[in-house]
C-alpha cells in the first residue's frame, strides 16, 4: 500500500501534459480545424515557460509566458489557415517543424540549467490524509487546472449557446455562415485556445514533469495527443480517460526500467506508448461508421463563404 | 476592406512564381533574425548561403545533401497527390539503413561489387515493409496514416538505437553506440577526386526521371492524380482507392528506405544512433516546394540542401546556433503556404463595405 500514492501521483504527472494538449486539440477540431501543430506548439510552450521561470523566478509568470506562447504560434496557424485558406495539414506540419526549430534555438543556452519544480499544494490537516491525501491535495496548481479545463470544457461544449454554435460550425460551416455567424473568428478562437492549452502541457513539462530544458523534450507527446482525440471520438470525458491510460502505460513502462529488469533492452521499453497509440487508433478507427457520425463534419476543409 | 476572390482558374504565373517569393521572404526574414541574435546580417546571409559553395568540395557537400532529401521527397510527392500523407519517412529512412547496413555487416570481410546494389535494395525493401504498417492499418482498419507513420518513426529510431548500443556494437568501439566501419567494398564510389560526391546522385537524378515518367506517362500516375484531385470521380471510374493507398505508401518508403541505404553507405559507412539530421522531415517541405513536381523537387532538394550545410559553415564561420537551420526550413514553408493563397485567389480591396 505504501507504494499506492507514489505510483498514482507519478500517473497524474504523466497524464496531465497529454490532457491539456488533447482538451485544447478537441476544441480545436469541434471547430472543423485540424491542428498538426500541437508538438510543435508545446516545444515552444515549455521552452518559454522554462526560459521565464529561471529568469524571473516567478512561476506564474512562467506558465503564462509558456500559454501565451502557444497562442502566439496557434495565431500563425490560424493566420495561414484561416486567413489565407492554406491546407491544415502541410500547415499543422510546418508550425511543428518551426516550433521545434525555434525552441532549440532559443532554449540551446539553457541545457542543462537545473530549475526548481513548481511548488506542489499542501493544505494542512487534508494533504496529511493517507495514500489519497497527497494523490487529491497534494499536486501542483496545474493539475488541478487540467480538471478545471477539461470540465469547463465540457460545459462549455455541451451546456452553453457558444457551445453549440462552436460545434455548429465544426460540423456544417456554410450553414453556420448562412445563419449569420462569424465562421472565422469562432475558429479563430478555437485555434488560439488550443495553442495555449498546448503550451500549457509544454509549460508542465518543463516546470514540472522534468524541471529542466532538452531539444524535443516533448518526445512526440503533442502526436499522442493528436490520436487521443480521435481516441476518445472527439468527447472531453474520454480524453481525461485516454490522457490517464496513456500516462499509466508511461509510468508502467518506467517502473520496469527502474527495476533494472535487464531481460528487456530499454530502447522496447520505451516503443511502448507509440506502438500503444498505434494499438489504440487501430481498435478506435475499425469501426468507420463510429468515427464519421463522432467527427466533426468539416474536420480539415478550408472554408471559404462562397464555397 | 480586402477581401479574397476565388480565380475561376488556378494561375500558372502564381503556381511557379510563389515558391521564389517564399525563398525570397524567407531571406529576408532570416536578415531580420540575424540582426536579432546579434550578428551582421549580410555577413551572416554570406555565410550561410555564399560561403558554402565557393569550392568543388562545397558543390560535392551540396550534392550529398541533396540527394536523400530529393529521393524521399520524390516517393512523398506522389503520395500526397493522392492525399495519402506518409509523415514517416525518417522511420523508413532509418528503417532502410538499418537493412542496408546490416547486409553491409553481415558480408564484412566477403565484399564484393554486388554488394553495395544488393544493399540499397535491401534498404528499399526494409523502407517498404515499414511504411506498409501504415497502409495496412489505413486499408484494413481505416487508421490514420499520419499518425501511423509518425509514431513508426519514434519506434525505429527506438529499433536503430537499441542495435547499435546491443548486437551490432562495435567491440573495438570504445564503448561508443555505433556500429563497426563498413568493409571498403560496402561503400558507394564516389564520382570525382577531390569532393566526396558518390554515385548517390546521379541515382536521385534518375529517380526524379522515373517519377516524371510515373506521373506524366502512366496509367497509376493518372489514377494517382485523379483520386487528389476528385475523389469522387475516382470511384466512378473504377479506380480502387485502397491499391492507390497501397501503391503510394509503399513507393514513397521504398524511396525513403532507399535514401537510408545511401546515406549510411556513402556518406557516413557505418551505423550510429543519428543517421539523419531530419531528412526525412525536411523532404516534406522541399515536396511542397518543388510543387510535388519531380523537377521542382529537385531545384528545392538543393535549396534544403544549401541550408544544412549553410547552417554548418555559419556556425563554423560565425559561431550561430546550428538549429537556426529548422527555423529557416519551416519559415520557408511557412511563407510557401501563406502565399500560395495568390494561386486559388485574388485580393481585391474593397473600397466600402457592402450592404448586408
Amino acid at each position: 500500500m505504501d507504494l499506492l500514492a507514489p505510483i498514482m501521483i507519478s500517473i497524474i504527472a504523466a497524464s496531465t501534459p497529454l490532457l491539456f494538449a488533447a482538451i485544447g486539440e478537441l476544441v480545436v477540431e469541434k471547430s472543423g480545424v485540424l491542428n498538426l501543430g500541437v508538438e510543435g506548439m508545446m516545444l515552444g510552450g515549455a521552452v518559454i515557460a522554462f526560459i521565464v521561470s529561471v529568469e524571473t523566478g516567478n512561476s506564474t509568470l512562467a506558465v503564462v509566458a509558456g500559454a501565451a506562447m502557444g497562442a502566439v504560434m496557434a495565431s500563425l496557424f490560424a493566420l495561414l489557415t484561416l486567413g489565407l485558406l492554406a491546407n491544415q495539414v502541410a500547415t499543422g506540419l510546418a508550425l511543428t517543424l518551426f516550433g521545434i526549430g525555434l525552441s532549440a534555438l532559443l532554449g540551446q543556452g539553457y541545457v542543462g540549467t537545473p530549475l526548481k519544480a513548481l511548488p506542489k499544494l499542501s493544505i494542512t490537516g487534508l494533504s496529511d490524509i493517507p495514500i489519497l491525501g497527497l494523490v487529491l491535495f497534494g499536486q501542483d496548481v496545474l493539475v488541478y487546472l487540467s480538471f478545471l479545463v477539461t470540465g469547463g470544457v465540457a460545459w462549455f461544449l455541451y451546456r452553453t449557446r457558444g457551445g453549440l454554435i462552436l460545434r455548429s460550425v465544426g460540423e456544417n460551416p456554410q450553414a453556420a455562415h448562412a445563419i449569420g455567424f462569424p465562421v472565422i473568428r469562432i475558429r479563430l478562437f478555437a485555434v488560439l485556445f488550443g495553442g495555449a492549452m498546448a503550451g500549457l502541457g509544454g509549460a508542465y513539462l518543463s516546470l514540472s514533469y522534468t524541471p529542466m530544458w532538452a531539444e524535443e523534450m516533448s518526445a512526440g507527446r503533442g502526436w499522442i495527443a493528436l490520436a487521443l482525440v480521435v481516441f476518445a471520438t472527439w468527447r472531453p470525458g474520454r480524453v481525461v480517460v485516454g490522457a490517464y491510460l496513456f500516462g499509466g502505460l508511461t509510468l508502467a513502462q518506467l517502473h520496469l526500467q527502474g527495476m533494472g529488469s535487464t531481460a528487456i533492452p530499454s530502447q522496447f521499453l520505451n516503443m511502448v506508448p507509440y506502438i500503444a497509440t498505434i494499438v489504440v487508433l487501430v481498435l478506435i478507427s475499425r469501426d468507420a461508421t463510429r468515427i464519421r457520425m463522432n467527427a466533426p463534419a468539416s474536420i480539415g476543409k478550408v472554408f471559404h463563404p462562397d464555397g | 476592406m480586402i477581401a479574397l476572390e476565388r480565380r475561376p482558374n488556378t494561375s500558372r504565373f502564381w503556381l511557379y512564381a510563389t515558391p521564389l517569393l517564399a525563398v525570397i521572404l524567407t531571406v529576408l526574414s532570416g536578415a531580420i533574425l540575424f540582426t536579432v541574435l546579434g550578428f551582421d546580417p549580410i555577413e551572416a546571409l554570406t555565410a550561410y548561403f555564399i560561403s558554402p559553395l565557393r569550392d568543388s568540395y562545397g558543390l560535392g557537400e551540396l550534392t550529398i545533401k541533396a540527394t536523400p532529401l530529393a529521393i524521399i521527397a520524390i516517393g512523398l510527392a506522389i503520395g500526397f497527390r493522392a492525399n495519402v500523407w506518409n509523415i514517416g519517412a525518417e522511420g523508413q529512412l532509418t528503417l532502410g539503413a538499418i537493412t542496408g547496413g546490416g547486409l553491409a555487416l553481415l558480408f564484412y570481410g566477403a565484399e564484393g561489387p554486388w554488394l553495395p546494389p544488393l544493399m540499397l535494395v535491401g534498404g528499399m525493401l526494409g523502407g517498404a515493409v515499414w511504411a506498409a504498417i501504415p497502409a495496412f492499418l489505413r486499408t484494413r482498419f481505416n487508421a490514420n496514416e499520419i499518425l501511423v507513420s509518425l509514431m513508426l518513426t519514434y519506434v525505429a529510431g527506438l529499433l536503430l538505437s537499441y542495435l547499435v548500443t546491443g548486437p551490432w556494437k562495435d567491440p573495438m568501439g570504445f564503448g561508443f553506440p555505433r556500429t563497426r566501419m563498413f568493409g571498403e567494398g560496402a561503400l558507394l564510389p564516389t564520382l570525382f577526386a577531390g569532393s566526396r560526391m558518390h554515385i548517390g546522385f546521379p541515382i536521385a537524378l534518375a529517380t526524379v526521371a522515373g517519377a516524371w515518367f510515373l506521373i506524366a506517362r502512366s496509367f497509376i500516375g493518372f489514377q494517382i492524380k485523379v483520386v487528389g484531385l476528385t475523389p469522387p470521380a475516382a470511384g466512378y471510374a473504377g479506380f480502387s482507392n485502397k491499391r492507390i493507398i497501397w501503391a503510394t505508401l509503399l513507393c514513397s518508403g521504398a524511396l525513403a528506405g532507399l535514401a537510408g541505404a545511401i546515406e549510411v553507405s556513402g556518406p557516413i559507412g557505418q551505423l550510429t544512433p543519428s543517421i539523419s539530421p531530419g531528412y526525412g522531415f525536411t523532404a516534406i517541405i522541399v515536396a511542397f516546394l518543388g510543387r510535388l513536381h519531380p523537377l521542382g523537387i529537385l531545384c528545392a532538394a538543393m535549396l534544403m540542401a544549401l541550408s544544412y550545410i549553410g547552417g554548418e559553415s555559419a556556425q563554423i564561420e560565425l559561431g550561430l546556433p546550428l538549429a537556426v537551420t529548422g527555423v529557416f526550413q519551416g519559415m520557408l514553408l511557412f511563407f510557401l503556404l501563406a502565399s500560395d493563397v495568390l494561386v486559388h485567389y485574388r485580393i481585391r480591396l474593397r473600397l466600402t463595405r457592402e450592404a448586408v
